[in-house]
């Protein structure tokens, strides 16, 4: 009953993803907490009942749109926490389908000087877990997109791998990108994600050999994540032409999504990746500049706004 | 017909275990070569002087076999729960490519050959077995008793340390895989120096990567590396810094580049190359030992920076129950302080540079930045092998601060006009507490693995003050 009077009511506010999550998604969300919904919903939802779903899911739904996932990165904590919160609440309003959100680490060895600034920037600031954690659990219910984190290894172990999980998890995280931890190694990992329904993503890249790949992408969860080129973290003036033999062969070889990540930095990018067949694309440093780079917090958060609706639009 | 001691390095396959070989080997007349399972080197003599020394290389995995509770596998690169291959995928394919070229290096005669030459003429090897008669003679107690107390002189290298071992190694390795640019990150600069008068001599473009703190430290070595032809690339902070640059630089030119690690840790396969090439150290120790005493020494000394100076002295007497290895670490401003580097001592495991290993990191698990006044003991992390052999007990660890580590320069400069690195010197300024402690005639070999040249402004700056005749540890010779 309360889904037929909804069902009557103008969608103006609501992007197509909302609308798709809220009757897609099959959840049964109480009755009162829809009326009280459907008072409130404004353009830009501040707070939504719907609990975002997991990474394969979200793909599921997009396919089935015959839409391309928009999936931006930014560290925890550059220039602060709270502009972290607010990033994360536009992101997910500009149409974000997924979040990646990294922890931000003193060593990080995949990644090119923008995301290494950030990092650095942010550790001094005091970031720590914790305090990640905490505003993760005031803002995650707030999006309508899920967040995957983002971490090197080494802060994982310390906590203790099943703790992290545990963490992650209750804060409603639904997946975890580990870059220094090659397949060999990602045993215990997976144990524990799992465990946690966590999707543990993992990557390919140019370099690897097709029968690893193959086993890179059975193992992979959520989506595969393709890195673009040879290198680090980094915008770059195009992407490389062999992503879109690695997407062919990736997809003979599985029929998971694939997002692609590393260097890509405008709407051409996007568009050019999409026309390659990617099921996601990955903007990482292009956002972190913005706001790392930005004159004031505000200011930043407003070209956010501006650069992901660009992107987005390349995807429409 | 004169000829110097020859290295000649046989194929395994062709000369089995208990192999006798009757016959000319190149210019020289071997004539009696064994080389059984257990030694790796026999030496002979022959009737005109020259003599041969057989080494049969030894396949990694089975050398690991040989030695107890050691866990290994060509391919996963694991020293028990340390080590491994922690880095991002795009590496790893690299990474398996280098450990087959290691492989083939290590049984190929040509390669051996070549390097055996490169020691000899270009490094100056071997280096003296050094006894301290002086230095022996302060540490006796009153009735005259104490250790005996020979000095292994890696300081004699060329370039001045041990580094130069490896890094000719290496970039002979390199340039047989086309290899064009070789990158390095160096600390003291003693792995920069060496590598780049690797590359001039090989004709290999050089990179070095080196952190603005340690450049100011230790600015001779990069004057050094500049006029042998590298370039040197700066970065905020010191070692750690440069080394995660360094593999950031790798991982962007894997066609091009080759990452040429100057110490015993980081991924598989860097670690065992490093150990690998530093192990001449202990092969000629052992050699050396046997002449001298007709036995193996008793107790072995190093200073763990990372670990290549230790493993390359320690590595081959791993299965010698009956020898003691001692690693000492920088306690900097004591253990307590904070300001240390002492990873062994005070880390925890976590994975670093592409390995696991000890660490020293915070309560989130950021890597803590060391201090140390050796400027090449200042790193976070430690070799995976070391972290393995002191777990299992097989190395015993202890600490020296930086002022016993100065110490122990201005003493072995007074007594035998000797002057060691500072690193060096932390191995030097434990026999202070080691002395006591061993019996009459015990064989002492402490690794003098660099020369202290780049050290003389830091310890003539922090000994101003004091008058140095005045000092009760520096007697004035009588």
């Amino acid at each position: 009953m309360a889904v037929a009077a909804f069902n009557s009511v103008s969608f103006v506010g609501l992007n197509k993803s909302e609308a798709h999550l809220l009757f897609g998604s099959g959840f049964g969300f109480p009755s009162t907490r829809l009326s009280v919904s459907f008072k409130a919903f404004k353009p830009m939802a501040a707070v939504t009942a719907v609990p975002a779903v997991g990474l394969s899911e979200t793909f599921d739904k997009l396919r089935k749109q015959g839409q391309v996932a928009l999936i931006p990165y930014i560290t925890a904590g550059d220039p602060d926490l709270s502009t972290t919160a607010e990033a994360l609440k536009v992101l997910d309003s500009c149409g974000s389908d997924i979040i990646e959100l990294g922890l931000p680490y003193s060593d990080p060895l995949a990644d090119g000087p923008v995301i290494q600034a950030a990092a650095t920037r942010s550790l001094a600031r005091g970031t720590n877990f914790n305090a990640v954690i905490s505003m993760l659990k005031e803002v995650v219910p707030q999006l309508s997109c899920p967040v995957a984190l983002f971490s090197y290894y080494n802060p994982i172990l310390k906590r203790g791998i099943g703790k992290f999980m545990t963490i992650i998890k209750d804060v409603g995280v639904h997946g975890l990108v580990v870059p220094d931890v090659p397949l060999e190694e990602t045993e215990i990992l997976r144990m524990e994600s799992i465990k946690n329904n966590i999707e543990l993503v993992l990557l390919t890249t140019p370099t690897t050999p097709t029968d690893r790949m193959k086993a890179i992408v059975a193992a992979s969860e959520g989506f595969v994540y393709l890195v673009s080129s040879v290198g680090v973290t980094g915008a770059r003036a195009s992407v490389s032409s062999r992503v879109q033999t690695l997407l062919q062969e990736i997809k003979q070889a599985t029929s998971k999504p694939v997002a692609v990540g590393f260097g890509i930095s405008k709407p051409e990018h996007v568009k050019q990746v999409v026309a390659w067949g990617a099921d996601g694309v990955i903007v990482g440093s292009a956002m972190v500049k913005l706001l790392g780079e930005a004159k004031s917090p505000e200011e930043g958060l407003k070209e956010l706004e501006t650069f992901t609706k660009s992107l987005k639009s390349a995807l429409l | 017909m004169a000829c110097n001691l020859q290295t000649s390095f046989l194929p395994a396959l062709k000369f089995p275990a208990e192999a006798t070989l009757d016959k000319r080997r190149g210019n020289g007349l071997v004539v009696c070569s064994v080389a059984s399972a257990a030694d790796s080197i026999m030496t002979a003599s022959t009737p005109t002087g020259s003599a041969a020394v057989v080494v049969r290389p030894r396949p990694l995995s089975r050398r690991e076999v040989e030695t107890n509770e050691r866990k290994m596998t060509g391919t996963t690169g694991k020293f028990g729960r340390f080590g491994g291959k922690f880095v991002p995928e795009t590496l790893m394919t690299c990474l398996s490519k280098l450990e087959a070229e290691f492989n083939l290096v290590l049984h190929d005669a040509e390669f051996q050959e070549e390097l055996a030459t490169a020691l000899r003429d270009y490094v100056g090897r071997e280096t003296p077995l050094y006894f301290a008669q002086r230095l022996t003679d302060h540490y006796k107690n009153e009735s005259g008793c104490g250790p005996q107390i020979y000095l292994k002189r890696e300081d004699l290298n060329h370039g001045g340390a041990h580094k130069i071992n490896n890094a000719i190694a290496q970039a002979m390795i390199a340039k047989r895989m086309g290899r064009t640019s070789i990158v390095a990150a160096t600390g003291a600069g003693q792995h920069g120096v060496a590598t780049a008068a690797a590359c001039a001599k090989l004709s290999l473009k050089c990179t070095i990567v080196m952190g603005t703190l340690d450049m100011e430290r230790q600015a001779s070595n990069v004057l050094l590396m500049k006029l042998l032809g590298a370039e040197v690339k700066s970065v905020d902070g010191n070692f750690k810094n440069a080394t995660s640059e360094a593999i950031r630089e790798w991982v962007g030119n894997l066609e091009t580049n080759y990452f040429l690690i100057g110490t015993a840790v980081g991924p598989h396969p860097c670690p065992s190359m490093v150990r690998e090439f530093q192990s001449i150290i202990g092969k000629e120790t052992r050699r050396q030992a046997m002449e001298r005493w007709g036995r193996k020494p008793d107790v072995l000394v190093a200073c763990v920076g990372s670990g290549s100076n230790a493993l390359g002295l320690f590595h081959e007497f791993i299965a010698d129950k009956d020898v003691r290895m001692i690693g000492v670490e920088a306690a900097g401003f004591g253990l307590e302080s904070g300001k240390h580097s002492a990873t062994l001592a005070k880390g925890e495991v976590g994975v670093y540079h592409g390995a696991m290993s000890y660490l020293l990191q915070d309560e989130e698990g950021q890597i803590v930045g060391p201090h140390s006044i050796g400027v090449g003991m200042e790193y976070p992390g430690v070799s995976p092998e070391l972290s393995f052999l002191k777990e299992t007990g097989r190395v015993e660890s202890y600490s020296v601060t930086d002022q016993e580590a100065v110490d122990a320069y201005q003493l072995l400069c007074r007594l035998e006009g000797i002057f060691p690195a500072l690193e060096a010197s932390h191995a030097l300024a434990f026999l202070d507490k080691l002395c006591p402690t061993l019996p009459d005639g015990a064989k002492v070999v402490v690794n003098c693995s660099g020369r202290g040249d780049k050290d003389a402004p830091t310890v003539f700056r922090l000994t101003q003050g004091s008058s140095l005749g005045d000092n009760k540890r520096h007697p004035v010779s009588p």
